[in-house]
């Protein structure tokens, strides 16, 4: 009897990422809900920059790599190619998506194009290093903020879901995290809704996860974890930020 | 019809059926006219957030295969180099249209040809090239139009259709019974696996520089191919001719009616008309060095294409320039007023 098993979705090639990054983690969720709708032969996948650049080497389905931050508008262009057949994702980091591509978020999402982002949150810039990120903490230390993220010189990181919440557009907007079973569980639910609200054609579903970064955050593996609750969490709060299908049956 | 019309109309009819663009003066017509006609017939306009979301979205849907376009002026198409760049690097068939206006900067919205440079040398950051396209009529804005989307999904590459303000504002009757050769099979595209293929990847990114200089090595490989067999070009009167003029698009018709009136005048003056800015028709120049004696570019920038003239022609004989700029057209006297003192230089028939 098979227990645990990889995912279809998912290649056999080695991820690259750090020990006790959670990429790994998010990777092999969304891949199981591919498998789980039976979505592989019609999803296509959008790669950012960032330290997801080569996610497209990790996902079974047809991929394309994007500029930096642009995967939203990417999205949408394969997204029109064909609106029926086609089920597109973006996975972005919080540089991507937040920093130089926040233009093409909150456009996409204006629009309520059908779309599904996995927006990962990890307060830095991985791949470059570990320069401060648009969602990097108050008095967070990275290499370019050396003394501690100073909000009288460089403002205050952006709580994306709040932001996007506002707009009428989007459909779905959540923010996780998967530093425990219990909360990769909920994580999963999340990215499983965002992608069946695509199939359902309800349009722009978002969700935002809480990632670690030990390697540039200086930090043993256990203790990143605990410092997405102990830091992030307080900041950038758990739940779902919109649900408009719910809030529309709820009336 | 207008030009920026006529451009529209030959992409619908070359099977184009999404457009993307960000409205910019003068070649707002493109879109207005793209988002009247493709709900019509099934097809998508979108207006994007930028410039830089438009040329994206144009990569969306290059990458599944399907033939796409974007449009847009000068400073527009300076945001859309990144774009171009990634195009590039991920082989992806596009087509963009530049309909030219002053610059640099913000520049003005007249007429211009200064973005000759930005088109032939390189659109956006590393090696890379593009179909350049220079229509001369309303005409050739529909005919090249269909080119330029056969040509880039042969080559697998951008096509740009390098016009002008005045190209685009300019009406003239059209004959839009074109034809349209099938597209090629794209076996490349993604668009989903249908679990019966291994996945596609379009990309640009390889870490390995061998990987990424053989890329590059295969890619010029094809561009030398395109240069030997893709040039364009139109030749007035240079049979005999002491003088060859080279101008392109708007400057080409000017100086059509300078030359005329300087054969007239006993001037034994011609022209090369590239049609095709990349490729660059060096065979026709060189052919024409081996006569003529001097060569004038008329162009609507400081002096860009002159630049290859002169290459073509491995100085062989002198080129001058006759130019106006910043949204200023050279007058049929000003070309002819060019012609007669390069006549007069020579020491022929004034």
């Amino acid at each position: 009897m098979v227990v645990f098993d990889k995912p279809h979705a998912l290649t056999d090639a080695p991820l690259h990422y750090c020990p006790g990054c959670t990429h790994g983690i998010v990777h092999r969720l969304v891949a199981e809900v591919i498998d789980e709708l039976g979505i592989e032969g019609q999803t296509i996948g959008v790669a950012p920059v960032g330290c997801s650049v080569m996610a497209y080497n990790y996902f079974n389905c047809d991929m394309i790599e994007a500029a930096h931050g642009r995967a939203p508008a990417v999205a949408t262009g394969v997204k029109r190619a064909n609106p029926k057949e086609n089920i597109v994702f973006t996975y972005q980091g919080d540089g991507d998506l937040a920093s130089i591509g926040m233009a093409e978020t909150v456009h996409a999402a204006a629009r309520n194009e059908n779309i599904t982002i996995i927006f990962i949150n990890n307060a830095i810039y991985g791949m470059t290093g570990g320069q401060m990120a648009p969602t990097s903490l108050p008095g967070q230390v990275t290499q370019t903020s050396p003394y501690g993220r100073d909000v009288n010189h460089c403002g205050y990181p952006i709580r994306v879901c709040e932001l996007l919440s506002e707009l009428e557009g989007p459909e779905y907007l959540a923010r996780v995290t998967v530093n425990s079973v219990k909360n990769i569980k909920a994580a999963k639910a999340a990215i499983k809704k965002a992608f069946q609200n695509q199939i359902d054609g309800k349009g722009f579903s978002l969700v935002e996860v809480l990632s670690s970064c030990p390697t540039n955050w200086g930090m043993t593996p256990q203790k990143a974890l605990k410092w997405i609750d102990e830091a992030m969490i307080p900041y950038y709060p758990l739940g779902v930020y919109k649900d408009r299908s719910a809030k529309e049956e709820a009336k | 019809m207008k030009g920026n019309e006529a451009i529209a109309e030959a992409a619908i009819i070359a099977g184009c059926r999404h457009y993307f663009g960000y409205p910019i003066t003068p070649q707002t017509e493109i879109a207005a006219y793209m988002a009247k006609r493709m709900p019509k017939i099934g097809g998508t306009f979108l207006q994007a957030e930028s410039e830089i979301a438009a040329i994206n979205m144009v990569y969306g849907v290059a990458s599944t295969g399907l033939r796409v376009m974007t449009s847009s002026s000068s400073p527009g198409i300076s945001l859309k180099g990144e774009g171009l760049s990634y195009l590039a690097g991920a082989d992806l068939p596009a087509l963009v249209v530049n309909v030219q206006r002053g610059g640099p900067g913000l520049g003005g919205i007249q007429p211009s040809q200064s973005d000759y440079f930005q088109a032939t040398r390189s659109g956006g950051h590393g090696d890379f090239r593009m179909i350049v396209l220079a229509p001369s009529s309303v005409q050739e804005m529909a005919e090249l139009t269909v080119k330029g989307f056969e040509l880039a999904d042969q080559y697998r590459m951008t096509a740009m259709i390098l016009a002008d303000g005045t190209m685009g504002q300019m009406m003239e009757p059209v004959a839009l019974d074109l034809d349209v050769k099938p597209m090629p099979e794209k076996q490349w595209a993604t668009t989903g696996t249908k679990m019966n293929r291994p996945h596609n990847i379009v990309n640009s990114l390889f870490l390995d520089p061998a990987a990424l200089e053989q890329t590059n090595f295969e890619r010029f490989e094809r561009y030398k191919f395109i240069e030997e067999n893709e040039t364009m070009y139109e030749e007035y009167l240079t049979d005999d001719a002491e003088i060859v003029i080279a101008a392109f698009g708007i400057a080409a018709r000017v100086s059509k009616n300078a030359i005329d009136e300087a054969r007239k005048q006993g001037i034994k003056v011609g022209m090369i008309r590239p049609i095709t800015l990349w490729p660059f028709p060096v065979a026709p120049f060189r052919k024409a060095a081996d006569k003529a004696k001097a060569f004038i570019s008329v162009e609507l920038s400081m002096g860009q294409m002159i630049e290859d003239v002169r290459l073509a022609i491995d100085c062989k004989a002198p080129v001058t320039l006759c130019n106006r700029v910043g949204g200023m057209i050279p007058s049929p006297e000003q070309v002819l007023e060019s012609i007669r003192q390069t006549a007069a230089s020579l020491g022929g028939a004034n």
